[in-house]
Order: structure tokens, then sequence, then C-alpha cells
């Protein structure tokens, strides 16, 4: 193989401009709507006493799940030797970084009290999932950080196998504790699950090279630049192996369930009777968000396909976030059990199925996390290179066969 | 008289005087500190006490709110709040009403925060801010909460709530703020003063008494009497939090 050349995007055209103008506004937007909630406070938002999580936590915890899964094709390149990933690890570790940078903008300014943030950043309380996960969060930018300047900077270049190593090792951590917050939940009949450290490992794999395989496609397509088949079938194969565990960790959360008696009365809920989360679980996540994805990455004809892969990519993009909806709210929605086999009722909605609309400004927060990340890519490969000139056959793997 | 040893005296008297205009600026400070320190000690909470309640739903009038009023009026909630739905307003304690799906046997009782010796919120709260007093009280310090709100996705009885809005008219015994987390903290500046909680004295003066406060750790208060002669279960026991706040008739 060759060395990679790795060279910055031009950047001088008026789309290039208009991109970055399009993403800064909506940033913009996602500033406006905290300042909106935090102004008054949050009774502007769909958010209650019974929903207390709402959009901006469903778009939050996607945005840092995707940025674990974002750093897959460093982690192969690094950690598993794989030649054929090493031009494009670089840019892996941007996209990790900027997904986080978005994913953590959203939380952190959703909270009640954003402006309290040095106390979270300076208090621990050790036994809180959370606590680990600010640590985890702040180690991920420093560790990637350190990762993809060992990676760009070619004295250093020897160190980026331990330094890619250390990545792979904390990033497996923080989904792992992402996935906790809800799996340590011991309260609530849809989380309280050990599976959902693992399942979001694998979420992560999928959404995160979702989001890098449609930037890589656009960045190459944006700048003339090639991007060979081999490259582009590694990407998509390995995209349709991760989509496919997410359904099959799906399968094995809600087959367990459904054998405990305990758990039926939630799992009838999302499954059968939820009404809006049902048919978010099945048409969205399942069918829109797992299956059209799989077809038309492992159909012989739009598997081929350019379009069809962006297609396939904006699916499983969609149908995470729906997955995470039906998550974090639909697993709020649901009654807490507080009198088993009794009814209940009270002032406070105790024993009904708590509802929850969700506002333009809390769209706009979760979006902005979006634009965010976007925004950085973009930025950041016009500045540092991040991307190498070709990734045609011939520059990344001459021996490939078709 | 040299030079130099009249330099050093000079320097001496300023090292002196120095020292005294120092000792002076620090020895309020350090009496203050003493005297707060001795008052602090002599109020000390310890965990010789756990203070707990016991709750009879058979003597719990199903259409008396007089505790939930006593509570409002204690600690100023369910007023102010206009701009939020009913959905975003707190709630402290609530009146719930149970039904047996099988015997159609139908309860009233008082929910509020149940005071749990190994508390979820407690456990989840990044900041600490989410805490437990060692008689057992479990509160929330309203200046370090940030507003995360997963001591509300924890708590397995919904007894936390979130302030979504500016609150004016609060009691200086429980301050309330935009953006934090708030519930029953048992009165405790009440309770610190040796009284009853709020709810528990309305219960007795609507002469329901079906509510009992006391130190579940002496073996002689009422309510350890009272327990150990009848008993008192704990909503959702299956999750062994042993939980300062008890029932009967369940």
């Amino acid at each position: 193989m060759k060395k990679a050349v790795f060279k910055q995007i031009d950047g001088n055209s008026i789309n290039y401009w208009m991109l970055l103008a399009l993403l800064g506004s909506f940033a913009l937007a996602a500033v406006g709507a905290h300042f909106y909630m935090e102004h008054g406070g949050h009774y502007v938002t769909g958010m209650n006493n019974q929903i207390v999580w709402g959009l901006p936590h469903v778009f939050a915890v996607f945005l840092i799940v995707a940025a674990s899964g974002a750093l897959n094709v460093a982690s192969i390149s690094s950690v598993f030797n794989k030649t054929a990933y090493k031009p494009l690890a670089p840019l892996s570790t941007l996209v990790a970084i900027a997904l986080l940078s978005g994913g953590l903008m959203v939380l952190v300014l959703d909270l009640g009290r954003p402006d309290r943030l040095i106390v979270a950043m300076t208090i621990y309380n050790f036994k809180s999932i959370f606590a680990w996960n600010m640590i985890f969060y702040n180690g991920f930018f420093l560790i990637v950080g350190v990762y993809a300047w060992t990676m760009l900077q070619r004295n250093l270049n020897q160190y980026s196998r331990i330094a890619g190593f250390t990545a792979f090792i904390w990033r497996l951590a923080l989904t792992t504790g992402t996935g906790s917050i809800f799996g340590f939940l011991v309260a609530r009949q849809a989380y309280d699950a050990a599976i959902m450290g693992p399942m979001f490992v694998v979420m992560s794999f999928s959404f995160g090279l979702a989001i890098f395989l449609l930037i890589v496609m656009a960045t190459y397509k944006w700048t003339d630049r090639p991007l060979g088949d081999a490259t582009f079938n590694r990407l998509k194969n390995l995209l349709g192996v991760f989509v496919a565990g997410v359904l099959y960790f799906v399968v094995a959360q809600h087959l367990t369930n459904l054998y405990a008696t305990e758990h039926h009365g939630v799992e009838a809920f999302i499954l059968r009777d939820g009404g809006i989360y049902t048919q978010l679980f099945w048409y969205g996540q399942i069918i829109m968000g797992g299956l059209i994805p799989l077809a038309l990455i492992y159909h012989p004809t739009t598997g081929k396909s350019r379009t069809a892969i962006s297609i396939a990519s904006i699916l499983i993009v969609l149908g995470g976030l729906i997955q995470m909806y039906v998550i974090i709210i639909g697993g709020q929605a649901y009654p807490l059990e507080l009198f088993p086999g009794k009814e209940v009722s009270s002032s406070f909605f105790d024993g009904v199925v708590n509802s929850y609309s969700p506002t333009l400004a809390e769209a706009l927060l979760g979006i902005g996390g979006f634009a965010v990340t976007l925004f950085m890519v973009a930025f950041a490969v016009k500045i540092m290179k991040f991307l190498p000139e070709s990734l045609a056959d011939e520059a990344v793997d001459p021996h490939h066969t078709k | 008289m040299s030079n130099s040893e009249q330099t050093n005296n000079y320097r001496r008297k300023f090292l002196a005087q120095s020292a005294a205009v120092a000792g002076l600026a620090i020895a309020p400070g350090i009496i203050l500190n003493q005297v707060a320190h001795t008052k602090a000690d002599a109020d000390k909470v310890t965990d010789a006490t756990r203070w707990g309640m016991l709750i009879d739903t058979n003597k719990c009038n199903k259409g008396c709110t007089d505790c939930v009023t006593a509570c409002k009026t204690e600690n100023a909630w369910g007023m102010g709040e206009t701009h939020s739905s009913k959905e975003q307003q707190a709630q402290w304690i609530r009146k719930v009403t149970i039904t047996d799906k099988q015997t159609g046997h139908v309860q009233s009782l008082p929910l509020m925060c149940q005071h749990c010796e190994t508390a979820p919120c407690v456990d989840v709260c990044p900041t600490g801010a989410s805490m437990k007093r060692a008689d057992g009280i479990v509160q929330v310090d309203k200046h370090i909460c940030i507003g995360c709100r997963y001591c509300m996705m924890a708590c397995p009885y919904k007894a936390r709530s979130f302030v979504h809005e500016k609150i004016e008219l609060q009691k200086p015994t429980a301050p309330r703020g935009i953006g934090t987390v708030e519930s029953c903290n048992m009165c405790a500046h009440r309770v610190d003063k040796g009284e009853n909680p709020a709810c528990v004295e309305a219960c007795s003066k609507a002469e329901h008494g079906a509510m009992i406060f006391g130190d579940l750790k002496d073996a002689n208060s009422a309510i350890s009497i009272e327990l150990k002669k009848h008993g008192g279960e704990q909503i959702r026991a299956d999750l062994g939090l042993n939980t300062g706040v008890r029932y009967q008739g369940l």
C-alpha cells in the first residue's frame, strides 16, 4: 500500500460556506432554544415531572453513543492492524470527538442549572454512573485527541497503536457506562437490565459507522476526491453486520423480558398496546431502522449503489433516534409499578400512561447537537490534514479484487 | 546605636506590629468559627437516630387530604407555579387510591419520599446533591443540584419533583429553586427542633391518628413499639431499600 497523502479540503466554494452558515445557524438556534428554556424555566418544554427526560436526551444520548461508534474505523486500523482502514483513521477520531461535543452540548444545555456545570466537574459521587460518565466523556476527549495527534504527526506515529488501544478500551467503557445509565435504574420496568450496557455498545457501532459513512461519502463527493469500491464496500458490509447485531440485541432483550411475568406489562406496552411507542418500535426502529437498511446493504443491486447505501445510512440514523425515543420516552411513559396487582390513581398521575409532546425548542436544541458536530467536522477538515487525497482502490489496497 | 542596629530595631518593631495586626484580623474569624462549630457539634445530626414514619392505611380517611394541605402550607408548594402544567407542578406528598384487581378492596394512603436506607436517588446523583442525613432523612442540597433529574428517573416512588419555573413567596425553612429537584424531607427543620413533621401533626389534629413519627432506633419510641407489635410493610419491599416510611394494612 502506498503511504496515504493527507490534505486539507479547499473549502473555498460558495457551497462550502453555505454549508457552514446553515450548520452555524442551526447551532445558534440551539443556543437560542437553550436561553428560551432557561430564562423562565422548563415549563416551556413538553417535559414534566412524569416524563423527566425528553427529546434533548434522545438526541444527546444518541450522539454520545454514536461518538464511540464513529471511532470504529480508527480502532480497526490500530487495534486490529487492518491497513486498509488506516487512511480514514484520523477522520474517524475527528468525527468521534465532534459527535461527543454535540451530544454533551445538548445534555448540558438541558440541565436545570447548566451554570453549575463546574459543580458536576469538581464534586463526584463515585457511586453514580453519571459521575463515572463525566470522567469517561472528558477522558474520551483527551485520549482520542492524543490518539489523533499520534496519527497526524509523523514522528509520533509509533505511539498510535498504544494510543489507539487505549482509546478502544475507553470507548467500550464509555458506551457501557452510557447504557448503564438505564441499566442501573432498578425502579423502572423498562430499564433495570444488564443487557443495556452491551446493547448500547452494539448500537454505537451501528449509529456511529452510519454517520461516519455518510460523512465520508458526502465529503469525497463534494470535494471531487476518489472513493474506491474497496473502502466503500468494506465500510458498508461492516455496517450491515452492526445493524444485524443491534437487531439481535433487541430480540434478546425483549425475549428475556417476555419470559418473566413481572415484565409482561411493559412488554405489552412497547410491543402491542403502547400506541405511538408501539408504532415507533415496529415501523421506525425495526422496519425502517433495521430491516430496510439491511436489505439495501445486502441486496446485490442496491448494495452497489452509493445512493442506496446513503439512504440506508440515513435510515439507520433515523431508526437509531427512534430507538432512543422508544427507550427513553417509552420507558418513562409506562407507569411505575408501585403496587403490583393493584390499580393505582392519584393527583400525581400514578397508574396512568404518561403523555409527552415535545416542543420546538427541545427539537431545535437536539438538532443543534447534530449541527455542532457537522460544523466541527466541516471546519476541521479545512484547516487540518484529516482527509486522504485519494481513497481510490489502487491507493488504498492495490491487491483488492472486485 | 549604630545604623545597622537601628535598622534591626525598626525591623523588629515592624514585624511585631504586623503580627499584632494580623492576629487582630484573624482572631474574630477564629473565635466565630469556634462558636459556629461548637453550636454545630451540640446539634449534630447523628446516626444514633433513624427517623421514620408509620402509616396505618385503615385509619387513613379516603376523602381526607389534610396531610397534603399541611405539607403545602409548611413548605410553600402547590401555589405560585402558574406557568407549569399540572404534570409539571411539584408534589411533595400525594394521596394515592389503590384498588385490588381481584377483590375490589379500595385503600387510600399518603405517599411521599420513603427515606430509603439505600436510596437509589442518592446512589445515582452525580454531585452528591441528593443526600441522606446521618439520621436517615433523605433530601436535596439545592446549592449543588445541577438539575439533571437522574434521581427522578431512579426513584421507585415518584417522590421527586423538578421545579419548572421561578418560585416566589418561599419559606426560609424550605428553599425552592428553579431548575433543581425537591421532595419531602420529613420537615427536617421541624424535626431538628423536636417537633413532628407537618403531615403527622395534621393527621392527629384531624383525629385520624393514621401517622406516627419517631425514632426507629429507639426501642421505646411509639413507632418502634407499634412496629414490633403489629409490623409494618414497605412499598416495593422487593427492591430491598429498607424504607424509613412503613405502612400497615397494605
